[in-house]
């Protein structure tokens, strides 16, 4: 054995481990959530049921109000942010890109700061206010155009590597073949940067998906509510969690976004940023 | 970077259009009226819900009376556990981690990789609430894995929630965010032309050399846009309240959940919740400032 | 300086062989090509001496060291990108030095010998500057320079002037030869430009698929092609190769059924020449064909295609049957042609090669 076998076995030893400790650290957390919906007894811990059973889904599935909140009211949230937000940031970054705006960089992270100030939480009176003289409180319109202008800045910044990466002469083409801007946006770019648009449509769907502090503000009757507040309704009366329900409930609410993920990831590869220039 | 424009301004205004008007909409007006209720005593019950009185900047006032604001569940408190929070689980926690990952897998293939990037990026994409309740169930005192192992080695069973809240949702929220950073710093590390690291290595350098004279120069701009977002974003994540609801004592109380409580419980003094999130915003200016400053003295000199 | 040497060294990626099972010899101070298409190994075998491959099988090395598990840090080569490889955060200077700042040479030793080489290679003028501001000779040079600087036992080429323009080669690789002789240096060159090779290399070593092809001078392997692909790889515009059937009875060479050409001496001279009946590659090159505007004895027919000055020459394509002949006519007024012309070889200048590509003698 010579020196260099040696040390490159030890760093692939050194990998593993360090895969180990970082795959166990990721995925305990999570391990709960594998065992407890399948048991009846669930408790905080996490151990295999000894009879594995599927009662808990059947009482979750019996809550008509979760369940609609959860197969409706959270894809009607998700599938109108993602379309709002991915459709308006490709259009925003690519005119960004593509006009000349002085401080362009400094215009996107000063709208970043605004966005995540805006989405804390002492805006939601201002908000509360304004969907409010808008008459749309308790109506999922409010929600999803709440949502789109807090995600649009950072949607934009995630585009911006993509749309700064097709290279002109396709562009520069087929604008002297005759086509107007539009048609060129429509023919050329966009194909280019149709992945980073499935990046920013899914992390907007992400993002409405699990939301609960915008909903909980703006929204008012029980049929609205989507899945992150439906969680109260598996509470006891005396304000205590039902953890087999709670489980199962979050085993179902995570799974569309779970499925999402492996699909894009195992057809496209999850790229989240495209050529980066530094 | 040169950069032709190829679209008139009038074209360019109207692919901005949008999202303009979004943003002007559900993110500057917003903002003004935070900022001008500031400066009433708006609540939303009593007196002063539907005939609010202009007070100045005694809401500011209050804020930083410098007698009493270092109390837990006052404004002090809340700044100096969100430092902690942001050093902790920012700085060293998001950033740290997804620079080790990505660095760790920089031109490694295979099931180990993508088992790992998989998992940090389902612990990012899980539901807020659902993520909530799993911790939760880790950190639980009795039941939890993670006391579950520490007592297998030895190391007894910490009451996580309650002994050691900030520590606890410091390693939550690093858990939750490193994925963006190991994102954004593995692409990075992809524009590196391979060319460069072989040079390096024909010329005799070792790992640390290799760092300290090719990678880091190379990376320190994504390092420094990583770290502007992920501090913006940190100081102002509100998830943590599932956690801790801000306790126990308030000894978890971030300024988002000082807002929180100030706006939407007791009182409910919208004006004083205002003053918070103008505060908020010009600390984030400030450090945005900080970090944008880096960056274009590093151009400077770079 | 020293010596480079490959004994059965074998590289797979995945199921594909990359280095198939190589044995070379590369003197002291000598200058190899290796030369070959996109896909036949040359830029593995180069990467294989530096140390950023790993072989597979078989054994390298340099001088009499056995490198063959060293990382590249330990082989002390220098080796020269096609991309140049240049630190934009670093200055030319900073960027030369390199190699030396890894050896922790002090900052002031550094300088000096960078600026010995700089002046060499002219551009010490330049030291100061970025690598985003030098022109892309410039910054070949450079690159240069921070091989020199090495001081390495070895230089490794890839492929490093197929970033300038046509121009700027030509000069570069008259200053790569000059700096060559100069220094005495064992080189290994990375082409696939064969007139790169010709023009620059002691001995080229002809790669394809994996494999070595024919290892010689360039005049070895322009005047005797050890096989059709080095004949048709060799030399600009490449050999004719017509395919046909050897009737050794008859003393001809029948091309596509109709071209005949007679070959009574030709297969004389063979001291194996091919079986009646066996499919043969003929080879001839462009400039020892003859144009005639009239049947002539021992010349084929032909279909006038194309006319091409070169300036210094002319280039005539004829269509022969179903291929395309090339001639080469030395001389700068292209001559005025009918349709139909005949073409005269020079056999005793012409090459024999059987259905597997390799040379009949």
């Amino acid at each position: 054995m010579n020196r260099y076998r040696i040390r490159t076995t030890t760093s692939r030893a050194l990998l593993l481990v360090f895969a180990f400790i970082m795959s166990a650290f990721f995925a305990l957390p999570l391990l709960w959530l594998l065992t407890a919906p399948f048991s009846t007894q669930a408790n905080l811990a996490v151990k295999i049921p000894e009879t594995p059973s599927l009662a808990n889904f059947e009482a979750v599935f019996r809550n008509k109000f979760a369940i609609r909140a959860l197969f409706q009211n959270n894809l009607i949230l998700g599938g109108g942010v993602m379309v709002l937000v991915a459709s308006i940031a490709t259009l925003a970054s690519y005119g960004l890109s593509r006009t000349r705006v002085p401080g362009r960089d400094v215009l996107v992270y000063i709208l970043i700061l605004f966005s995540s100030v805006v989405s804390g939480t002492a805006a939601m009176v201002p908000l509360f206010l304004l969907i409010f003289n808008l008459g749309l409180i308790d109506t999922y319109l409010g929600v999803i155009l709440v949502m789109t202008g807090g995600l649009l800045p950072s949607g934009i910044f995630i585009m911006r590597d993509f749309v700064d990466s097709i290279p002109r002469s396709y562009e520069e083409a087929a604008l002297v073949a005759g086509a107007s801007s539009f048609r060129m946006f429509r023919d050329v770019a966009f194909p280019l940067v149709r992945p980073g648009v499935m990046v920013v449509a899914i992390w907007a769907f992400v993002n409405a998906w699990g939301a609960f502090l915008i909903p909980s503000v703006l929204l008012r009757s029980p049929e609205h509510m989507p899945a992150s507040i439906a969680f109260y309704s598996f509470y006891t009366e005396a304000g205590t969690p039902n953890l087999t329900l709670v489980s199962a409930y979050a085993f179902l609410y995570t799974i569309p976004v779970l499925l999402l993920y492996l699909i894009v990831n195992w057809r496209f590869g999850f790229r989240f940023f495209g050529g980066i220039k530094s | 970077m040169e950069r032709r424009a190829i679209f008139s301004a009038k074209v360019g205004f109207l692919f901005l259009a949008p999202a303009l008007a979004f943003v002007a909409v559900f993110l500057l007006y917003p903002f003004v009226r935070v900022f001008l209720l500031s400066f009433t005593n708006q609540t939303l019950l009593g007196t002063t819900a539907p005939n609010p009185e202009w007070v100045g900047f005694d809401n500011y006032r209050r804020l930083f009376d410098f007698d009493r604001w270092m109390r837990l569940g006052e404004f002090g408190s809340a700044l100096k556990i969100t430092t902690q929070f942001v050093i902790g689980s920012a700085l060293i926690g998001q950033v740290g981690l997804g620079l080790l990952i990505a660095w760790a897998f920089y031109r490694k293939k295979g099931v180990l990789r993508e088992a790992v990037y998989t998992l940090v990026i389902l612990a990012w994409i899980i539901p807020e609430t659902v993520v909530a309740f799993t911790w939760v169930a880790f950190l639980d005192r009795d039941f939890g894995t993670l006391n579950a192992l520490l007592d297998a080695v030895g190391l007894g069973r910490p009451d996580w929630l309650f002994k050691h809240p900030l520590e606890s949702i410091i390693l939550f929220n690093s858990w939750r965010g490193a994925a963006f950073s190991m994102l954004l710093f593995s692409s990075a590390l992809e524009t590196i032309p391979p060319s460069y690291i072989e040079t390096a290595e024909v010329a005799g350098a070792n790992a640390w050399q290799k760092f300290r004279d090719i990678f880091f120069p190379l990376l320190r701009g994504h390092i420094l846009t990583d770290l502007i977002l992920i501090t913006l974003w940190t100081f102002n994540v509100f998830t943590p309240f599932l956690l801790t609801g801000g306790g126990p004592a308030r000894r978890t109380e971030l300024v988002s959940i000082y807002t929180y409580r100030t706006a939407f419980h007791g009182q409910h003094e919208f004006g004083k919740g205002g003053a918070i999130a103008v505060v908020m915003m010009l600390i984030n200016f400030a450090l945005a400032l900080i970090y944008l400053s880096l960056i274009r003295r590093r151009r400077v000199h770079g | 300086m020293s010596q480079i040497t490959f004994e059965n060294v074998v590289k797979r990626f995945g199921s594909v062989v990359a280095v198939d099972n190589v044995t070379l010899t590369i003197g002291e101070g000598e200058f190899v090509a290796l030369l070959g298409p996109s896909g036949c190994g040359k830029t593995t075998t180069l990467r294989l001496i530096a140390g950023l491959e790993l072989a597979d099988q078989g054994r390298i090395l340099i001088g009499d060291r056995d490198v063959t598990y060293l990382p590249p840090a330990a082989r002390d080569v220098a080796m020269v990108f096609q991309d140049y490889a240049l630190y934009p955060h670093m200055t030319i200077l900073d960027n030369i030095g390199y190699p030396l700042k890894v050896r922790g040479v002090s900052r002031a030793e550094r300088a000096r010998r960078v600026t010995e080489v700089a002046r060499e290679l002219q551009i010490a003028n330049l030291l100061e500057r970025r690598p985003s501001q030098l022109s892309g000779g410039q910054q070949q040079r450079a690159s240069v320079a921070r091989a020199v600087v090495h001081q390495a036992v070895a230089f490794l080429f890839d492929e490093p002037l197929s970033n300038l323009d046509a121009q700027l080669r030509l000069e570069a690789r008259a200053f790569l030869k000059h700096l060559q002789n100069e220094l005495g240096v064992t080189t290994v060159y990375v082409t696939h430009d064969q007139a790169e090779a010709m023009a620059l290399a002691d001995r080229i070593v002809v790669m394809r698929l994996g494999k070595i092809m024919q290892i010689g001078t360039p005049l070895e392997v322009y005047r005797n092609p050890a096989n059709t692909f080095v004949a048709s790889f060799i030399g600009s515009p490449p050999m004719n190769l017509l395919n046909g059937t050897a009737l050794v009875g008859q003393g001809q060479f029948v091309m596509d059924d109709e071209t005949v050409i007679d070959m009574t001496e030709v297969y004389r001279r063979m001291s194996r020449p091919p079986l009646d009946g066996q499919e043969i590659t003929l080879g001839i090159r462009p400039e020892h064909i003859t144009i005639h505007t009239e049947p002539h004895p021992h010349a084929i027919p032909g279909q006038l295609y194309v006319v091409q000055p070169m300036g210094g020459e002319t280039l005539v394509n004829v269509r022969v049957g179903s291929k395309l002949v090339t001639v080469r006519l030395f001389q700068d007024e292209p001559p005025a042609l009918p349709d139909q012309v005949w073409l005269k070889p020079a056999l005793d200048a012409s090459f024999v090669y059987g259905a597997d590509g390799e040379r009949l003698s």
